[in-house]
């Protein structure tokens, strides 16, 4: 029988023989039988626990410990493994039981809050939206600042797939067995030139020796909005009108009797259920998985929700004496997606709450802001919003997206020389997107196109292959093990994206929007050769250097090669004689690095090359009595290269009490240069008044730390705590290809936000606001800060920015028995966000002078202000939060069903509670505006889940 | 296999096979013009140039939109109900060099300037010959080429007029990271005035080119304008190169069209106007642009659907732009039943609150019907089909007149005198309004009439002196509403300040 710490069985626990592939699994009362010789040693795993062996007997009572610190895991890192007492660069493991649980749709969202220094934080509240990742901060200005996903080997491109609003949505989290997070660049530099931004490697769920296992998790849940924004509500609204309209009542008599709350009316509680289903076993020396998986969830906005199939096998086949092993991974999915008018949002917040939701109208019978004349003319005010229930009925866009990855790895023990590996891993990724608009003629929102009938699609096909030679050798005499990689990569990515004309509502083709070319084909190809020596002496210190050198299809011929290096000394100080004998220390380690790595991902795939492009059909010039399509050049920097970023880092791990606490330390400076940024250039010189080029430097430095600890470890509880730290500090050096220190910065395309030498990327950039005495901003009235007396742009300065200076991670579980309790909880400090829906809350936008009315927050009451004053300081709020993201409490049923099934339960609660000052509906969502700016309202829902999890 | 790495694109051309033959030409010759008439290449969405501030809406970002920003918004022939600080502090004469559309006007003259430029030096002799163009073909891309110098002329002009002191970049110059030095206004004018008579001879001989593409007559009209202009960009008078470039165009057989209203409607590219010049042609489906003509338009109308109908915009009213008193009191009757020019609509004359748009009478010169009362087609009724003329007779009339009254040779006072009335005749319909005799002053009076909202009254106030100081106040000049006198700096504007920031060898104009 194989038990845990807490003396309950281990189901599906592989029992094998050592040396062989003869293997058995434990079954619900974690027991098992095998037939083996009487000097068998056997070797039982299971996922979670460490390995642990035994001399074969009769019966056996075997307690495996907990894993999570084993020392001998083995951590995947670039193009190959290593054991985690040997990682000589700074990476982080979330293993399947560490991830957050819950409702949760895209992988991404499995670690939040568990790695020190990566930022995980929500796009939007709509289902499979995804997050937003930053590792150890942003980098770049204009390239990519993503990091790089590699799964089971073959790294993702981030091509957009059309009607998937986030390409990690296609992926079945319930596939993953673990994510690795490589941050410095002794781990990142052998992925080269798109490892700036970190690399998260994606390990999916294999199969295991013995009989088939079934897995059946089904999961229902249900999300609510936290909070509505606070606008006035009907009474207060009418209050406001009434009291400043008191000439001539243009306003008054515009208002209605009804009293709608919007939000209420767009807003429902989002039911999802999310079921999957897997079998692993081994057929013959075959081991397997099979899994299924069905997700179908509800966003809380009205008619918006996805739904998701998938599907993932896998086949771990050996042959000839496990001298060479084949792994395939293939993974597919469809998804439906049905979205939700975008503008329903904020629709929501602006529309008149005196006026109702229907009415007889030729909108479909939904009120609008209109008129009809006594001739049947009809007047809607084109500029008035729209009524936000209108804009969801009447707005069908849905889209099919379908995906299937996958890779082959042959990994090949030369018979002659076991020494030397030969891997070679071909991999694909294809996926196809399409969808369809559809508006009703009548519905106000498509009024002056009546309606809308028109498509949208595009294909995705990537390629990967990749050839690699390791040679390892353990060299007794002089204490030395080396470990040799040299490699050759080959990456294709090609995007088709199908144009479309405009169709109205009735089918009738809008002239002239017939596209010119029916696709277009964007293409980027990378070739690569990279190189890693790791040379360990004595088992305690240990050299590491990898060379990259990759070559970019984005860039001219002289510039596209780009060299990467790194090298990285790690002394395992534990292992030293003053320290071997100290018990309560299990490992010390010392880690120093420095690499170089690239950036170019996120910018147009030509940006080299002088073009001339056609016009489309709606853009032509006159001439006589023909219509020419315009050939325009293209602005282009011919020699645009590689972003660069040179990172040093220093880390030590730590382990005590036999690793029942652990951790790391690491402080790091990341310097890049030939910043990949859009920058104004004179104007005159190319063809647009902005150009991308490299220049401008930027510096990211930051601490980390990060503690796990096992307090409590007995029969019947047991209790974990993770905790982890950053810090990180970015700043502009440089902006100019001259030195100029006259130089500003550049603006952003918002006008609210710069980057400028000294400060930190995305620096707000405002008028100091005056205060009255009562503490409340007055009007238009800023700080005349180089006292000149007038109030210009020289008086504007820097103030705060979105990037969080600490990030903060907690996560603890309790297991007592059968019961299990876990929470995860973040949080950010430092970090300010413009709050975009107060600068629109302001009398003019009410009493609009364009024939309309429109509600506001409440904060108009306070401020009172008539016209917006968006440049002032006011909006830039402090948006440090807490925010516990998840509780959950599980129940462990053990075996039921005649003891066939193993059973768990468990009950969830997301997005728990937000402590925060912000005044905003969401202190962290990043979404379409850009860090920092929120217009985007789309709130993200609490989320309340159950499930079960059988085993048989 | 490193040869895998040159990857082109799909539907793009290179330099080289864009320009191996004359049809290639003839598409990069429309993005010369495009320049102006569009906004972009692919749709009302997209913008040539990109610059701090400009939002999603590219609309402003248009050539005619950005010059009548600048050029009328600033005068007392318009004021706009939008609440852009940007936009009022035009109207208000207190722009900083930060603003929004002091920089869009700018960025737009400078790529065109920047497009003709690449076509000019791919049409030089040699590579005419290199090419292997010969005969007709030959002869069409000089005639492009010459046409590129026209547009690349006019832009400095504009660039001139406006800021002054701009940065100056030929063809002779690279693409890429090229560094432009700045010209002084004298130096400028020296060379457009160079420019535009060495190209006399390649260009198409006046009224014998294709429609909207410009002639000899189109140099000559801007030659005359300069010069009638040039004591403000030099201080020296041109007057009599004023009558005489106005002259050629006049004897090169321009005629009045008889209906002044038939000039600004939707069928105004119709052979039978033969008053234009040299137009920008504007098209609701085949050229869709929200600045252009569909700017002027809709901009200027309430969103009342009988009114919006009237002007041939169902689907616009924009609630935008509307004129001072200024301009109507121009007229002796402002009905417009006596002098058609009159072209105004609304109840309130005076504007109490410049963001009130009824506060003000709005223009409706320009509209979108056609001759024959119909609305032509547009995807959505939003977007025009009126062509706007760039140049047209009656400025060679008025500029003729003026030249005169100020001293110029070569003109005589009674040709003067019956230029002007020719323009009064036809808006009265008989000569009752004619003139017996005029002073100088009376030919600003007569732009307003004539020329209202045709991108020219900047520049008259300042040759009138009456743009900045306080000789003349309109409402809400200086921002207040009895308009107060302004500082004289203003007479230029400045160079946008991101410019100054990315070109080292830009001096601001004094005062910015």
């Amino acid at each position: 029988t194989v038990r845990d710490e807490g003396a309950q069985p281990v189901i599906a626990a592989s029992v094998q023989v050592q040396g062989t592939t003869k293997g058995v699994l434990t079954d619900t009362k974690g027991q098992f039988t095998i037939e083996v010789p009487s000097d068998a040693i056997l070797v039982v795993t299971s996922l979670g626990y460490q390995s642990q062996t035994f001399k074969a007997q009769r019966t056996l009572d075997i307690t495996l410990k907990a894993a999570s610190t084993s020392l001998n895991d083995v951590v995947v890192i670039g193009y190959g493994t290593s054991r985690r007492k040997e990682v000589t660069g700074a990476i982080a493991v979330v293993s399947s039981k560490d991830f957050q649980k819950g409702s949760i749709t895209t992988p991404e969202q499995l670690i939040a809050g568990k790695v020190a220094g990566v930022s995980i934080a929500g796009n939007s509240g709509s289902p499979g939206a995804g997050s937003t990742v930053r590792i150890r901060g942003s980098v770049s200005l204009n390239a990519s600042n993503d990091p790089l996903y590699v799964v089971d080997g073959v790294p993702l491109n981030g091509n957009n797939i059309y009607g998937a609003s986030n390409p990690l949505s296609t992926i079945n989290p319930n596939d993953i067995e673990s994510m690795t997070v490589l941050k410095d660049a002794a781990s990142t530099a052998i992925y080269g030139s798109r490892a700036s931004n970190g690399v998260i490697i994606i390990t999916t769920r294999k199969g295991a020796a013995g009989k088939p296992v079934f897995n059946f998790s089904t999961q229902y849940s249900a999300g609510k909005v936290t909070r509505e924004l606070p606008v006035l509500s009907a009474d207060q609204f009418r209050k406001y009108v009434t009291s400043l309209d008191t000439v001539g009542h243009t306003f008054v008599d515009m208002m209605g009797n009804a009293s709608t709350d919007w939000q209420k009316e767009i807003f429902h509680a989002a039911q999802g259920t999310d079921n999957n289903l897997s079998i692993s076993g081994s057929l013959k020396h075959m081991p397997y998985r099979v899994s299924v998986g069905y997700l179908n969830q509800e966003g809380i906005v009205k008619t918006d929700r996805l739904a998701r199939q998938s599907v993932g096998v896998s086949l771990s086949p050996r042959f000839f004496d496990d001298h060479l092993k084949v792994d395939v991974n293939l993974k597919g999915s469809l998804s439906q997606a049905r979205f939700a008018n975008g503008g329903a949002v904020s629709a929501a917040m602006y529309f008149d709450p005196t006026q109702p939701v229907h009415a007889t109208s030729p909108f479909g019978n939904y009120y609008e802001w209109a008129t009809i004349e006594p001739n049947g003319d009809i007047n809607l005010n084109k500029v008035a919003p729209r009524n936000p229930v209108a804009l969801l009925d009447l707005y069908r866009n849905t889209s099919n997206v379908s995906r299937s990855y996958g890779n082959v790895q042959f990994d090949y023990k030369f018979h002659f020389l076991p020494e030397l590996h030969a891997n070679l891993n071909l991999g694909y990724d294809v996926a196809k997107g399409s969808g369809h608009e559809i508006v009703p003629a009548y519905a106000a929102q498509n009024w002056l196109d009546t309606g809308r009938n028109t498509q949208y699609a595009n294909k995705v096909s990537n390629q990967v292959a990749e050839f690699y030679l390791n040679y390892t050798k353990d060299l007794r005499s002089i204490k030395s093990n080396i470990n040799v990689t040299a490699g050759y990569g080959y990456y294709n990515n090609l995007e088709t994206k199908y144009n479309f004309p405009f169709i109205r509502y009735n089918g009738d083709t809008v002239p002239n929007t017939q596209p010119k070319y029916p696709y277009d084909k964007p293409q980027t190809r990378l070739l690569s050769y990279y190189g890693r020596l790791i040379y360990t002496f004595n088992q305690k210190y240990i050299l590491a250097a990898s060379l990259r050198t990759d070559g970019s299809s984005r860039f001219g011929p002289d510039d596209r090669w780009g060299l990467f290096p790194s090298v990285a000394l790690t002394w395992r100080v534990n292992q030293e004689a003053f320290l071997k004998d100290a018990k309560v220390l299990s490992d010390l380690k010392l880690r120093l690095s420095y690499g170089v790595t690239g950036n170019q991902d996120g910018i147009d795939p030509y940006a080299y090359q002088a073009n001339y492009a056609f016009s489309d059909n709606s853009s032509k010039v006159q001439f006589g009595n023909t219509w020419y399509n315009m050939a325009s050049p293209a602005a282009y920097d011919a020699h645009l290269k590689w972003e660069q970023t040179a990172s040093s880092n220093i880390g030590l791990d730590y382990g005590f009490l036999d690793n029942r606490i652990s951790g790391a330390i690491d402080v790091y400076y990341k310097k890049t240069k030939d910043l990949l940024n859009v920058i104004p250039i004179p104007a005159g010189s190319n063809f647009n008044s902005v150009i991308l080029t490299n220049v401008g430097n930027v510096t990211n430095k930051g601490a980390e730390f990060s503690i796990n600890a096992s307090p409590i470890r007995t029969k019947h509880v047991q209790w974990n705590i993770g905790f982890n730290v950053a810090y990180n500090d970015n700043t502009i050096t440089n902006l100019t290809a001259v030195n100029d220190p006259s130089f500003h910065g550049t603006a952003n395309a918002n006008g609210i936000q710069i980057n400028s030498v000294g400060y930190q990327i995305n620096a707000f950039y405002v008028y100091r606001q005056l205060y009255d005495k009562a503490g409340k901003p007055i009007e238009g009235v800023f700080e005349d800060l180089n006292h000149d007396g007038v109030i210009n742009q020289d008086d504007l300065y820097h103030y705060k920015s979105p990037n969080a200076r600490y990030i903060y991670g907690f996560s603890t579980d309790l297991t007592v028995d059968r019961w299990s309790l876990n929470t995860v909880l973040r949080a950010n400090t430092g970090n300010y966000m413009y709050n975009g829906l107060q600068v629109g809350s302001i009398q003019a936008n009410s009493l609009n002078p364009l024939g309309y009315l429109a509600n506001s927050l409440d904060n108009v009451l306070y401020t009172g202000f008539v016209n917006g004053q968006k440049l002032s300081d006011y909006y830039v709020q402090n948006a440090s939060f807490l925010r516990m993201d998840n509780l959950g409490i599980g129940y462990d049923a053990g075996a039921v069903f005649n003891r066939k099934v193993g059973l768990r339960l468990n009950a969830n609660v997301q997005n728990v509670f937000v402590i925060t000052k912000y005044k905003g509906q969401d202190p962290e969502l990043i979404g379409g505006s850009g860090a920092g700016m929120d217009f985007t309202v789309y709130p993200r829902p609490r989320t309340y889940s159950i499930g079960a999890n059988l085993r048989f | 296999c490193a040869k895998d790495l040159n990857l082109q694109p799909v539907n793009s051309n290179t330099a080289d096979k864009q320009y191996s033959t004359a049809q290639g030409y003839k598409e990069v010759l429309a993005k010369v013009y495009g320049g102006y008439s569009l906004v972009s290449s692919t749709g009302v969405g997209n913008s040539d140039i990109s610059v701090p501030g400009l939002g999603s809406d590219k609309g402003p970002s248009d050539f005619l939109r950005a010059l009548f920003n600048v050029n009328e918004l600033t005068t007392d022939e318009a004021v706009c109900a939008w609440n852009d600080a940007d936009l009022q502090s035009l109207h208000n004469l207190n722009w900083a060099s930060s603003n929004l559309y002091v920089n869009l006007l700018y960025a737009r003259s400078l790529f065109q300037i920047t497009v003709c430029n690449e076509l000019i030096r791919e049409s030089s002799d040699e590579k005419i010959t290199a090419r292997g163009f010969t005969g007709a073909d030959a002869d069409n891309i000089r005639h492009y080429r010459a046409e590129a110098r026209f547009l690349r002329a006019y832009q400095y002009w504009v660039l001139m007029d406006v800021y002054g002191n701009p940065p100056f970049v030929t063809d002779k110059d690279p693409i890429g990271k090229f560094i432009p030095p700045q010209i002084t206004r004298a130096d400028l004018f020296t060379y457009i005035e160079t420019e535009l008579k060495a190209i006399d001879a390649d260009l198409v001989p006046a009224r014998q080119n294709e429609y909207a593409r410009a002639d000899q007559a189109a140099a000559w009209a801007l030659l005359a304008r300069m010069y009638l202009n040039a004591a403000v960009y030099t201080g020296q008078e041109h007057y009599t190169d004023a009558i005489a470039y106005a002259n050629k165009v006049i004897s090169a057989g321009y005629k009045l069209v008889p209906k002044y209203a038939s000039l600004f409607q939707a069928d105004n590219n119709l052979p039978a106007n033969t008053e234009v010049i040299l137009p920008i042609a504007y098209d609701a489906s085949n050229s869709g642009n929200y600045g252009g003509t569909t700017f002027l338009i809709c901009s200027a109308h309430t969103a009342d659907a009988a009114e919006c109908k009237a002007a041939g915009i169902p689907g616009g009213g924009w609630l935008g732009n509307r004129t001072t008193e200024k301009i109507p009191q121009l007229f002796a009757d402002q009905s417009g039943k006596t002098d058609a020019r009159a072209m105004f609509q609304g109840d309130k004359q005076a504007i109490d609150n410049v963001l009130t748009f009824t506060d003000g009478w709005r223009v409706n010169k320009f509209s979108n019907i056609a001759s024959d009362g119909t609305i032509p087609y547009s995807p959505n009724g939003v977007l025009v089909n009126t062509d706007f003329p760039l140049f047209r007779l009656a400025e060679m009339y008025l500029i003729y007149a003026e030249a005169v009254k100020r001293g110029g040779a070569g003109g005589d006072a009674a040709t003067a005198l019956l230029y002007m009335n020719k323009l009064r005749e036809r808006a009265y319909g008989n000569a009752n309004g004619n003139f017996t005799s005029f002073t100088v002053d009376d030919v600003l009076s007569e732009r307003g009439r004539e020329m209202c909202w045709e991108m020219c009254r900047r520049t008259d106030l300042i040759r009138f002196g009456k743009f900045t100081g306080s000789t003349y106040l309109w409402p809400w000049k200086g921002g207040v509403k009895a308009g107060a006198g302004v500082d004289a700096r203003f007479n230029l504007l400045p160079i946008p300040s991101s410019e100054i920031i990315a070109n080292p060898h830009l001096h601001q104009n004094q005062g910015y």
